[in-house]
């Protein structure tokens, strides 16, 4: 297959370290212009130095939908298409749910799904036009398996999948793939944020005895990107060691 | 330069892919052209961006023929 994600552009959300930096990087190095996100405009800033000459850094908080449109704007002018995004921002705040705060639920929900909805619809009117584009959304094993201390996340997650599906079934025949990249404990910020009584547990049962690094989820992000996933649609792809085969 | 009917019916064309003696001002989009709801989502689209004016949602679901199309245009197009 000669055809190449050359000259082609991404969105990464959430791309100024652990997984989403090395999503940015992977996309990077096939061509791709890639715009990365952080909360903070020390995050963009580092995101610009990475990416040097494939892309920029910009801040982004996927809770609010002004400042989603100011930047697909930037990037409609600067770049004039937008042919993948990645929805991979999200954050956690875990607690039993008897404990759980009612912020500490909603701001998981934004964060995590609300903002993939205010993403994906907002990017959905370029795509149709020019028959082409990728959304991929970076999910969760949890949100398959379920984990105690995240009911929020894992709820978010495993809306994640619904919204992946229905939204491919909408928008299949205009040339438009919508997957997601289901990771399981992936050595980042945030399973170091895992108390060791959680750790222990998990590493028990991932046959890979390991945790994955973030490489190894960017290269299924990039496989759903490139022309030869064309023909997969509404799938998730979990990479997890095979801590849960499903 | 062509009336806005002409514009719109040339729209509905192209968008839909139908010929242009389909294109009665009763015929509706889904029943008679073959449009599926996305279809129609996409061709408020063309209109907004031949017409550039923004159709609200709310205006854009009784958009359900060519006549309604054409009156729409009629009524709120900037030029």
């Amino acid at each position: 297959m000669t055809a190449t994600m050359q000259g082609q552009v991404a969105l990464v959300t959430g791309a100024s370290r652990g997984i989403g930096k090395a999503i940015a990087e992977q996309l990077a190095a096939q061509g791709v212009k890639v715009i990365g996100t952080a909360t903070s405009e020390s995050g963009a800033a580092a995101i610009s130095a990475y990416l040097g000459e494939h892309g920029e850094g910009r801040q982004l908080d996927v809770t609010s939908a002004d400042s989603v449109a100011e930047v697909l704007k930037a990037i409609d002018e600067n770049y004039g298409q937008l042919d993948i995004l990645v929805n991979n921002a999200g954050i956690t705040k875990d607690n039993l749910l008897m404990r759980l705060k009612d912020e500490d639920w909603d701001a998981v929900l934004d964060t995590n799904l609300k903002s993939v909805y205010r993403l994906s619809k907002a990017v959905l009117r370029g795509m149709m036009k020019r028959r082409h584009g990728r959304i991929i959304n970076i999910a969760s094993v949890v949100g398959t398996t379920g984990n105690p201390g995240q009911t929020n996340y894992c709820a978010a997650k495993a809306g994640l999948l619904g919204f992946s599906k229905a939204l491919a079934q909408e928008v299949a025949g205009r040339g438009i793939t919508v997957n997601s990249v289901a990771p399981g404990f992936i050595d980042t910020d945030m399973t170091k944020a895992l108390t060791e009584e959680q750790k222990q547990a998990i590493f028990a049962n991932i046959p890979a005895a390991r945790l994955g690094q973030p490489e190894e989820i960017a290269a299924a992000v990039v496989f759903l990107a490139s022309p030869g996933a064309a023909y997969i649609t509404g799938e998730t792809i979990h990479v997890n060691g095979g801590l849960a085969m499903v | 330069m062509s009336t806005i009917e002409e514009r719109v019916k040339k729209i509905i064309i192209e968008q839909l892919g139908v010929k242009e003696e389909e294109v009665k001002p009763e015929a509706s989009f889904e029943n008679d052209l073959g449009a599926d709801s996305l279809d129609t989502v996409e061709l408020v689209m063309a209109l907004e961006e031949e017409f550039e004016t923004e159709i609200p949602d709310e205006e854009a679901e009784k958009i359900k023929t060519v006549q309604a199309a054409i009156d729409y245009v009629t009524n709120h197009a900037n030029d």
